[in-house]
């Protein structure tokens, strides 16, 4: 019988930092310039070129390292890593190893099994290097240096997953972090958030950790879970055929959905990393610590707490909301303009969700402002327009953003509550049905619910149904 | 102004000659040139002379200088450049093939600031390759030979530049120290050389050699000459973190003949074994000078200087193997031909585009860094590094400077050093704490050897004391000459 096995999984998380700037010259880091456009003798490796440190960065890390719980480095350091390969025009990549600027923190995560608490070993801020283009055709490969010193950190957790699941809600935890203090959009199919997944596994109940492998190239959840299920089976296979794991790093082929051997320990290149002497420590003062500290904007946990107590909508609302930035702040700012929160919440919850799912978009693609959100909430409580117009002008401001005063008067969406245009129209309903009339009368409360819907369509769904059904008890 | 006089002045007294209009930098730039015509193929001080761009350059500053747009105390004055700063369109070779053929598209920040000041760049400087040598015998482009006595060599590795002030084909040259690269090849070729204080002049532009202990200074024919030239380039340079916020770099201020009390200490263990007598003869004669104008002299114990040369070249070789990473032939420079693949071109271009003294360097210092003899070798020169620097501390507690020997001999004849790499690597024993320990150091002429070889006197002061450095040389050189 096969023996029962724990998966043990830490994860090194490289983020790409929001800078306008890249890390250690002024280039820019925009997304898609003309190759080598956004380079300068520094970023691509020139004689007598010297990097300096983009204050922004130390900003962006230091605000990542306070929300997940890290102690800060007040005394760190860069160090260079030697490795030749063309992609890094130095051939060393500015890293930090010896000081990293956080250590020593943690998030909470939550998953099925309740809470639980991954600890992060160490942040450290670092260069990304260039792009390799291999030109099929000319036979040959070609280097663009746009992205080469674009900032990063690289978030090193403790080795406390034991599950895909755990990994999933660790990574959306970190990356609903970063988002909130806006240190980078964290995509991981673009890159600007990307994983390496390092997995042992031992038998249940023992103490020391089994021969890891890391497993890199993971751009999407799905992989980073697939990569997990099968790393775990691969060596629990080996192990059961009483061979050993070797460590090495793997490559994942997300098309095939198997890894294959990149390089073992034993070819592991020695990267004499030491300081970089053309970088001064970073001393990091209690003045800096209090301004990054009082720049924190109020993170997830402490925002699901305040929502609790402020607003009275359903734990679940407040978790989805919670959960993107972006919503979190739509919402906020349309209470503000004075919309009751549960009504906000169900726009929310609902119509949002369903019309993100539809159009496979991102809560952060949300294109309408609070503004006109508030302002069909408006319409829709003093019963100028009914749900179904509601719905209406709902799905032309997730299009366009339109004003929904405006749509609704150039579209003739507002309602008829004006009570002889509405008698007359109920009067012609009654004449018409007179089955129904009979049933409502014979005890049927159903029935009046099929008037009222005549009269709506009768008046194409611009009535206000209680004011329909008023109407007819009255006369019937 | 005839041009045979005109070479006899110093940089200051030219810059004053063309501003009282008794020259031009056109002629001062012309009999420059002529000068490298007539001993340049003797000396080889150039890599490269920027003859057509000098004469334009001295035309136009000439212009500004007569519209009044220019009035620096340099403004006109023919200079030269050693050829590891880089110089927009000017090829830049650190003497090496393997960096052929590279032109910069920028211009290192010392010599930005000396074109900006009107100063007329006549060419890049010969060196040991990358500067790592004590002798320029390591370049690629032949030896440079020392104005002096044509079989001996200039010093290094500043030997071209410290060559070609002697030689009167520039009247001063920006050189760089990362071990007494500067000072040496002035004690040999008897001009005067400074290495300011770690972080008062900026790297950036330099091709970097020991980034944490790489200095440019001047090399001049005068102490005034390099307090000026130290004046316009000592400034705050935002790209190059390691470059100093200094209020006191009016260096020339400090020109004053007069030691009245000031306290120079003698380090004993400067005197021991290696040095020549007529090299120390001469020193403690300067002391005596010294002495003699005012100054306390006194003898003290340094301790420590046997361990210098093996922490600089650990920290130094280090530094190295990772700085010149860069040049693998994908980018600019040297590529070797027709080599199949990635790696096999990495390794040809750098095996036949790097001379044998860079390569034992680069092994030296790739050796040191590596896993599991990090904490042995590198991290122990570093704390060799901070006791050396704890060490001057005390001296400086008790000296307002330093004086003794630039190095162990006078300079050798041709081809005797590069036999014994290690009898010229102890070579730098004077000068290399100076720079471990970030200090400023002088060296300036105090006689000669009975073959006629100059002999240089050093004085090294605290971090920041370059004043009182240029005031006790200055006060030395202006006594010597009555």
């Amino acid at each position: 019988m096969r023996k029962e096995y724990e998966t043990v999984i830490g994860l090194e998380v490289h983020v790409e930092l929001a800078t306008r700037t890249k890390i250690f010259c002024g280039c820019s880091t925009a997304f898609g310039g003309r190759p080598n456009s956004h380079t300068c003798p520094v970023c691509t490796g020139m004689p007598g070129a010297l990097p300096v440190l983009n204050r922004k960065v130390l900003e962006h890390a230091v605000a990542v390292g306070l929300a997940t719980n890290c102690r800060i480095t007040r005394y760190c350091r860069f160090d260079r890593k030697n490795y030749f390969y063309p992609d890094n025009p130095q051939n060393y990549q500015i890293s930090q190893l010896y000081l990293p600027v956080c250590r020593n923190g943690y998030v909470e995560i939550e998953t099925g099994d309740g809470g639980k608490r991954v600890g992060i070993h160490e942040i450290h801020m670092e260069e990304d290097a260039g792009k390799l283009l291999h030109d099929e055709w000319q036979g040959c490969t070609l280097v663009d240096y746009n992205r080469s010193g674009v900032p990063l950190i690289e978030i090193v957790s403790e080795p406390d997953m034991r599950s895909a699941e755990e990994v999933i809600a660790y990574l959306e935890k970190l990356r609903l972090i970063i988002q909130y203090l806006g240190a980078s959009d964290c995509k991981l199919q673009e890159g600007s958030m990307r994983a390496d997944v390092n997995l042992s596994v031992r038998e249940a109940g023992t103490a020391e950790f089994g021969t890891r492998t890391e497993m890199k190239n993971l751009n999407s959840f799905r992989s980073i879970t697939r990569a997990i299920e099968g790393e775990r089976e691969r060596q629990i296979d080996l192990l059961e055929a009483g061979e050993k794991v070797v460590q090495e790093t793997r490559r994942w082929d997300e098309a095939k959905e198997v890894s294959y051997s990149m390089r073992s320990k034993e070819d592991a290149q020695d990267y004499r990393y030491f300081p970089d002497p053309d970088l001064t420590p970073v001393c990091i003062s209690e003045e800096f610590l209090e301004e990054i500290k009082s720049r924190q904007p109020e993170l997830p946990s402490e925002k699901r707490k305040r929502y609790r107590e402020q607003f009275e909508i359903p734990d679940y609302d407040i978790q989805i909301i919670t959960g993107s930035k972006h919503l979190a702040d739509l919402f906020e700012a349309t209470v503000e303009l004075g919309a009751q929160p549960k009504k906000v919440s169900n726009w929310l919850m609902g119509e949002t969700l369903r019309l993100l799912k539809e159009k496979e978009l991102d809560p952060e693609e949300i294109r309408f402002s609070p503004e006109h959100l508030a302002a069909l909430i408006a319409l829709s409580e003093s019963r100028a327009i009914n749900s179904n117009a509601a719905k209406q002008v709902f799905e032309a401001m997730f299009e366009e953003d339109v004003d929904p005063e405006a749509y609704v008067k150039e579209k003739g969406l507002g309602m008829v509550s004006d009570e002889n245009a509405l008698r007359v129209t109920v009067e012609q309903v009654i004449a018409a049905n007179p089955q129904s009339v009979e049933d409502y009368l014979g005890g049927k409360e159903r029935a009046l619910g099929f008037l009222v819907g005549q009269t709506m369509k009768a008046m194409k769904g611009k009535a206000d149904p209680a004011a329909a059904g008023r109407l007819l008890k009255e006369l019937l | 102004m005839e041009k045979t006089q005109i070479l006899q002045l110093s940089a200051v007294e030219l810059g004053r000659a063309i501003r009282e209009g008794r020259t031009t930098a056109v002629e001062a730039t012309e009999a420059v040139l002529e000068q490298i015509e007539k001993t340049e193929e003797q000396y080889n001080c150039y890599i490269t002379v920027a003859r057509e761009r000098a004469l334009e350059q001295a035309a136009q500053v000439q212009g500004k200088i007569e519209s009044g747009e220019l009035t620096g105390p340099l403004a006109g004055v023919p200079a030269a450049v050693k050829d590891n700063m880089c110089t927009e369109g000017i090829p830049t070779t650190c003497a090496s093939r393997m960096l052929e053929g590279f032109v910069p598209g920028y211009t290192c920040e010392a010599v930005r600031r000396l074109e900006q000041a009107g100063v007329i760049l006549v060419g890049k400087t010969n060196m040991d390759e990358f500067a790592m040598g004590s002798t320029t015998e390591t370049s690629a482009f032949g030896v440079t030979r020392n104005p002096h006595n044509p079989r001996h060599v200039p010093g290094g590795s500043s030997g071209g530049s410290a060559a070609a002030v002697a030689a009167g084909e520039c009247f001063f040259a920006l050189g760089s120290d990362t071990g007494g690269s500067i000072r040496q090849p002035a004690s040999h070729c008897g001009v005067v050389g400074m290495k300011p204080t770690y972080g008062t002049v900026s790297r950036y532009g330099l091709v970097a050699y020991g980034s944490s202990l790489d200095q440019i200074g001047p090399l001049g024919k005068t102490v005034e000459d390099c307090a000026a030239v130290l004046e316009l380039i000592a400034a705050h340079d935002e790209k190059d973190s390691t470059s100093l916020c200094r209020q006191d770099v009016d260096f020339t201020a400090a020109l004053k003949r007069d030691v009245e009390g000031m306290r120079i200490g003698i380090p004993r263990d400067y005197f021991g074994e290696g040095l020549e007598e007529e090299v120390a003869a001469a020193v403690r004669f300067a002391a005596e000078e010294l002495r003699i104008c005012g100054a306390v002299v006194e003898e003290f114990d340094l301790s420590l200087v046997e361990y210098a040369i093996p922490a600089y070249y650990t920290i130094a070789a280090a530094e190295a193997s990772s700085n010149l990473e860069r040049f693998d032939g994908v980018k600019y420079g040297y590529r070797a031909k027709d080599a199949e693949g990635l790696h096999q071109m990495y390794r040809r271009s750098r095996s036949e585009g790097f001379g044998p003294e860079v390569k034992r360097r680069i092994m030296l210092g790739s050796f040191v860094l590596s896993s599991g003899y990090y904490d042995a070798y590198y991290l122990k020169a570093l704390k060799v590094k901070a006791l050396i620097k704890k060490a001057f501390d005390s001296a400086f507690a008790r000296y307002d400077c330093v004086l003794g020997p630039v190095a162990p001999t006078t300079a050798p004849r041709l081809g005797e050093s590069l036999t014994d790499s290690l009898r010229m690597y102890l070579g730098d024993i004077y000068t290399i704490s100076v720079n471990l320990a970030g200090l400023p150091g002088i060296s300036l002429p105090c006689g000669t050897d009975s073959r006629g070889l100059p002999i240089g006197l050093q004085l090294i002061g605290d971090c920041f004391a370059e004043k009182k450095l240029l005031q006790a040389a200055y006060t030395f050189e202006q006594s010597r000459e009555g």
